[in-house]
């Protein structure tokens, strides 16, 4: 990160072009939307418009782009435990615990 | 007593104890929307229907406009500062200040709307999902302009006896203030248009 009043004031264009970036791809999100496409591709659209907005946030106005080891080895790990929890409803899905091996004899009871 | 490395930075970390800190804080916050995100990720694969076009998209678009302006002007509030020019800092402190609460004001809006039509989150799992997104996000908005409005005021005096601290908190505020950002740029496309 910049710390240098020069350096800073370098950076001011930076962040007012990224502003009005993050303002234009606001506008096609929008626009996108309009057009009505099938749930998957809006999904796959959406989310990858709103990355790249995500990116530059945390890229310019967070200074991520050029930050110290410390930071970045703790981003890391939190990135690895995101991923973990957004597979957590494939995992109940996956779940056949509570759930009989064999239905079919399952349902003509297999009592003592 | 005074605390250590409150403005040069710790030589085996290189950074301000704030900034590791408020970093820290922030991986935490990731991981406590990241539960909801994938709490709402679970209702609606295992919802029947799933309700579209309940939320008004326009009130949703101009709130994200709103706070990625916001976002501007706070980082503009840090540059400011760094280049000692204190009235532009306060200027665009009170900007950032202002448009996080025009941001709530849209939200108590749209919050009105559904109640006055009986549609609290008690009403459908997207409602509920949606309020308690929402909502969270709304009281991390609250928890920011608090701190801003202790910069402002109080807060302030700090510049006159260390400025370099002072600008610390500036920055560390901001980082903060671009997470929420962040949150919301995921939260309009999720809950408002898909």
């Amino acid at each position: 990160m910049h710390s240098d009043p020069a350096e800073v004031k370098k950076s001011v264009r930076a962040y007012v072009t990224v502003g009005l970036l993050l303002l234009v791809f606001t506008a096609v999100t929008v626009a996108a939307n309009r057009f009505h496409l099938a749930v998957p591709a809006a999904i796959t659209v959406a989310l990858i418009i709103a990355a790249t907005k995500g990116s530059m946030v945390a890229a310019v106005f967070m200074h991520l782009s050029h930050e110290k080891q410390w930071i970045y080895g703790a981003l890391l790990l939190t990135v690895v435990f995101f991923i973990v929890l957004m597979f957590v409803p494939l995992f109940t899905t996956l779940d056949s615990i509570g759930t009989p091996l064999h239905p079919a004899t399952a349902a003509h009871g297999g009592g003592h | 007593m005074n605390i250590p490395y409150t403005v040069e930075a710790r030589p085996d970390t290189g950074l301000h104890n704030g900034k590791l800190g408020v970093w820290l804080f922030l991986a935490s916050e990731v991981m406590l929307f990241g539960a909801l995100f994938s709490t709402y990720i679970l209702l609606r694969v295992g919802a029947v229907e799933w309700p579209h076009g309940e939320l008004s998209v326009p009130l949703g678009a101009i709130n994200t406009v709103i706070l990625i302006s916001s976002s501007v002007t706070m980082v503009m509030a840090w540059a400011t500062l760094k280049m000692n020019d204190w009235a532009k800092h306060r200027l665009y402190l009170v900007a950032t200040f202002v448009l996080a609460g025009i941001f709530l004001v849209n939200k108590y809006f749209e919050y009105s709307g559904h109640f006055a039509k009986g549609e609290g989150p008690w009403h459908s799992t997207f409602l509920a999902i949606y309020f308690t997104l929402t909502g969270l996000h709304g009281l991390h908005i609250l928890g920011g302009m608090i701190v801003m409005a202790y910069l402002l005021g109080p807060g302030a005096r700090l510049w006159k006896r260390n400025p370099e601290q002072f600008a610390n908190r500036i920055e560390i505020t901001g980082l903060y203030w671009h997470f929420v950002d962040l949150v919301w740029i995921f939260l309009f496309p999720v809950l408002y248009l898909l």
